[in-house]
């Protein structure tokens, strides 16, 4: 009895299923980076009530988001890793930057409460290194005339999964450290000398404000929900400043985007007496020839009027807007590349 | 004979007619079942052997890159694009040995206790309450194991097992280092949960199986609960007792969002179990997502080829075994 | 009472007081868990759960289109996986217990049961995703379906041969042919064990999110389309725990007590219904 049950339910099944792949044609989804997925579903719950069309972004990091592009499954991707100009021109795609945002150092230390310590590049490299071994290093010290460090060993905490976070964060120890770079580099997943990994910012986090002496580096929004002793850090121009979004804005606004190639253009390090050192962008990357290049117009509308109209709801969520400069720039170059038929399929300006 | 005395009635030709038409009817439902399963297997066959197959050519990259050296050699570097699987192998066969050790005396041990001990009225909520725990989806066991269970682990057990264990000399140092909370130790704590009703519900169910008449003839000739069932009830229902712990050594070997969460992802192999490590799967669904060059995939796929190949190992080693216990049991 | 010896008595109450000491670990493990859910999930579950959809952060809302699609991809992933699980186990122990094939697709799916589920999630990708072009609730349940083959072909196999021999020869000396001995007897005499093989697949795919996530994508919206991105618990549950806002790490502890809460239910029910025998 029941098998025959079981038997005419999967007959159904199959039908349904069979039925269902004949329907209708894809709707509008894009997928990719972790970091700009909260901001993308506040858009796109707005514009949904607003417009009526449903983009659909889902967060499967922004590696998978590079791949899912290239092999043409979703209308768009995002990724914090820039591709370089070469790859987009093999591929035939065209990326630029969506929001961009900060990555701060967080510490777990007796009596240091946030903003009160203050690294500079070279320090948090030795620190990652493992060569800055324990709090009161002469190296932390000098950084730090004022501030009691306690003798507690230093736990490194980072991220166990490939994450645009850690891509963005190991660029910017790259480009202050020789040393750094030589021996690990920049990527979205390093070989780590120490420390523990922890699975995504949450993890991270979690783990900072449990281990004494932990140090690790999350994304702005999760140190501020989480209340983590954020740091200090020097920037390029050997100013201190906080991590805030106003130097978050002073990185982005002294980026050179009109130069970069591809807007291939990472923003840590940037110069700016104000400007956070560890800023980064999220791209959004589409095909210049689409296959539906009415799902592409949807998708360029949604992004123009993201430009347009989810500044407030992106600084809500500490995201960094693209400065109104940019996005001009953005909607030149877009228009001209995404095209179909010979005409761009949709006008940004 | 009943038949050869109504065969001259000619009421005994119309049923013999008609169970010409019976015999055909089962012959056609028999084959079509026969043939059903048949099928079956074969789509099982084609399906899995595809898994496989896909397997095998995703992982050619970098099998030409690395070769062997592939399989003995800690390195994981993305960046130089230098990959080797040996730190995800130890992990893979350390997690799983910590959770067996745990799953299969506490899982037996629950059998025993459902199919002997425990009032009648208490062994259906009991048995159900240990199944839940296989219930429990793996992603719950993963933010659980983030945010409750290593935490606890960090604060409570690991420093008194630093503090107790650590100093024995040589066996001490699978328990040294500080409490991260996060490691080895607590992916495969967590894997000895999942696992656990696996072995359990299936040592219970074949448990059950065993004539009541054999467990009577124990209990006649004056043997122990204990005595009966070890050698009664275990002997009979060895078979599927190790189905049971196959199914669990096959979840822990594979698992893999729960010990995501927890294992750390390093690609390294220390002495400690406290530390940080990385199993097969773990790596696979750390990385997987984030991994952008071709040898960098084709690692970590040839990684989930490897994984296969342990549990085909594992599987043979366990079926020489039952082979070598039937036999004896049969000389 | 018989007279044991001491030793034997002894040795009986230790086993036993193990036993029993294994059975009260087990216990304490689920409350472990059970109470996190609980502590952490319980605030979270208004009727507004189950009526509105996935909210971006900072609004209110449920997870309507992550349970509805679930529930459609879990059903539809059962009920591909476990007939072809059930008569490939079938063959394994009945029609072809002493084949050359047998053996073959026996390794095989053990070696599958132990597969990492995200390896399935990209062969479908493979296989369906890249074919059709884009992210579909189809491909996610045929990537559950083939989570669900191999634990149900194995637990069938396992517990069909468990069946004595005695109760098929009597079967058919009676005449009836081999498929009623196999549907009448076989089945019947294993069926507690079959029901647990589907729990435990139900179970394992409930809460999959590595497979999903390349293959039915996920979805913001409310959508009943299968050929579309769909949405599923696991998946939103994996988003949200791991992401910095609480309104959406208190959905996902939610979420998790909703899958929790359902699967508890449905040992229930298919115990109950499925089974006299472990009642014993």
């Amino acid at each position: 009895m029941t098998m025959k049950v079981i038997a005419r339910a999967a007959l159904a099944a199959t039908v349904l299923a069979a039925g269902a792949l004949s329907a209708r044609a894809a709707d509008i989804s894009g997928a990719g980076s972790t970091f700009i997925y909260p901001v993308f579903a506040k858009w796109a719950d707005t514009y949904k009530k607003d417009t009526g069309t449903g983009i659909n972004y889902q967060s499967i990091g922004s590696g998978g988001g590079i791949k899912q592009i290239k092999a043409n499954t979703v209308t768009f991707g995002a990724t914090d890793a820039p591709l370089m100009e070469k790859d987009l021109n093999d591929n035939g795609l065209v990326q630029w930057p969506m929001i961009m945002g900060g990555i701060v150092p967080v510490v777990n230390l007796d009596g240091v409460k946030a903003g009160e310590l203050v690294l500079d590049g070279d320090t948090l490299a030795k620190i990652f290194m493992g060569t800055v071994k324990t709090w009161n290093d002469p190296a932390i010290a000098k950084l730090n005339p004022g501030v009691k460090l306690p003798e507690t060993a230093i736990v490194v905490v980072h991220r166990s999964d490939g994450s645009g976070t850690t891509f963005n964060f190991t660029n910017y120890l790259s480009k202050v450290s020789a040393d750094w770079k030589g021996k690990v580099g920049e990527n979205s997943a390093v070989e780590w000398p120490v420390g523990l990994g922890a699975k995504g910012n949450e993890g991270v986090a979690q783990n900072v404000a449990n281990t004494k002496g932990a140090v690790g580096y999350v994304e702005y929004a999760y140190a501020k929900q989480n209340n983590l002793v954020t740091t200090k850090m020097v920037n390029h121009d050997g100013k201190t400043v906080a991590p805030a979004m106003d130097s978050f804005s002073s990185a982005a606004a002294n980026a050179d985007w009109e130069h970069a190639p591809g807007f291939y253009q990472i923003l840590t390090d940037q110069p700016g007496a104000q400007s956070w050192p560890i800023t980064a962008s999220t791209f959004v990357v589409m095909h210049k020839d689409p296959k539906d290049a009415a799902a592409s117009a949807e998708a360029l509308k949604f992004f123009s009027w993201a430009f347009k109209n989810g500044q407030k709801e992106a600084e809500a969520l500490d995201y960094i807007p693209i400065p109104q400069k940019v996005v001009t720039l953005i909607a030149a170059k877009v228009d001209s590349s995404i095209m179909s038929g010979g005409k761009p399929v949709y006008d940004m300006k | 004979m009943a038949d050869i005395t109504l065969q001259d009635r000619p009421v005994a030709r119309r049923i013999d007619a008609g169970r010409a038409a019976v015999l055909s009817r089962f012959r056609t439902v028999d084959s079509i079942f026969a043939g059903l399963t048949l099928g079956a297997a074969i789509l099982v066959l084609v399906l899995l052997g595809g898994v496989l197959v896909s397997l095998v050519v995703g992982s050619l990259p970098a099998f030409n890159a690395f070769g062997w050296r592939f399989l003995v050699t800690q390195t994981w570097n993305p960046n130089d694009d230098v990959y080797g699987a040996l730190g995800a192998i130890y992990g893979t066969i350390v997690t799983s040995l910590i959770a067996m050790a745990i799953a299969i005396p506490v899982g037996i041990g629950i059998a025993i206790f459902l199919t002997e001990l425990c009032p009648f009225g208490l062994r259906k909520p009991i048995g159900m309450a240990i199944e839940l725990l296989a219930g429990i989806p793996s992603i719950i066991y993963g933010i659980w194991g983030l945010f409750v269970f290593a935490p606890f682990l960090q604060s409570t057990v690991e420093p008194a097992l630093i503090a107790v264990l650590g100093p024995i000399p040589v066996f001490g140092a699978l328990f040294q280092g500080p409490p991260y909370g996060i490691g080895v130790l607590t992916a495969g704590l967590i894997l000895g949960i999942m696992v656990l009703p696996f072995i359990s519900s299936v040592s219970r169910d074949v448990f059950l199986t065993v004539p009541p008449v054999l467990k009577e003839a124990g209990y006649g000739l004056g043997c122990t609960t204990w005595e009966v069932m070890r050698n009664v009830v275990i002997p009979f229902s060895r078979t599927g007792v190790i189905g049971g712990v196959m199914l669990a050594l096959g979840r822990a070997l594979g698992e893999t969002m729960a010990v995501t969460f927890v294992i750390g992802n390093a690609h390294k192999i220390s002495a400690s179990i406290l530390l940080p490590g990385t199993t097969i799967s773990a790596a696979i669904a750390n990385e997987f997502t984030e991994a952008v060059g071709d040898l960098y995939t084709s690692s970590l796929i040839e990684l989930g080829l490897i994984l296969f190949v342990i549990t085909f190992i594992v599987l043979a080693i366990a079926r020489y075994m039952l082979l070598r216990i039937q036999r004896r049991a049969g000389a | 009472m018989p007279s044991y010896s001491k030793k034997r008595r002894t040795s009986n109450a230790v086993f036993l007081g193990l036993s029993f000491g294994a059975a009260a670990l087990g216990l304490v493990a689920l409350v472990f868990i059970l109470a996190a859910l609980l502590w952490n999930g319980i605030a979270g579950l208004k009727p507004s759960v189950f009526t509105e959809m996935t909210p971006p952060p900072g609004s209110a809302g449920g997870l309507l289109n992550a349970i509805y699609g679930s529930v459609v991809m879990t059903v539809l992933g059962l009920l591909i996986g476990a007939p072809i699980g059930l008569l490939a186990g079938t063959y394994m122990a009945e029609h072809g217990r002493y084949s050359k094939l047998t053996i073959v697709v026996r390794f095989l799916n053990d070696i599958l049961l132990s597969a990492p589920s995200i390896i399935i999630g990209l062969f479908v990708y493979e296989v369906v995703v890249t074919r059709l072009g884009h992210f579909s609730g189809v491909a996610g349940a045929l990537a559950l379906a083939m989570l669900v083959i191999p634990v149900v072909a194995r637990t069938t196999e396992d517990m069909l041969l468990l069946v004595p021999n005695t109760l098929r020869e009597a079967a058919s000396a009676m005449g009836l042919p081999r498929s009623h001995v196999v549907w009448k007897v076989a089945y019947a005499a294993a069926r507690p064990g079959i029901v647990t093989g589907l729990l435990l697949a139900f179970a394992r795919i409930s809460g999959e999110t590595a497979p999903l996530l390349f293959t039915a994508l996920n979805n913001q919206f409310w959508n009943t389309d299968l050929n579309q991105p769909t949405a599923s618990l696991p998946t939103v549950i994996f988003q949200f725990a791991l992401s910095p806002y609480k309104d959406w790490q208190q959905l996902a502890w939610t979420g998790a007590l909703i899958i929790t809460a359902t699967v508890l239910l449905l040992s229930i029910a298919a115990r109950s219904l499925g089974s006299t025998r472990t009642a014993k």
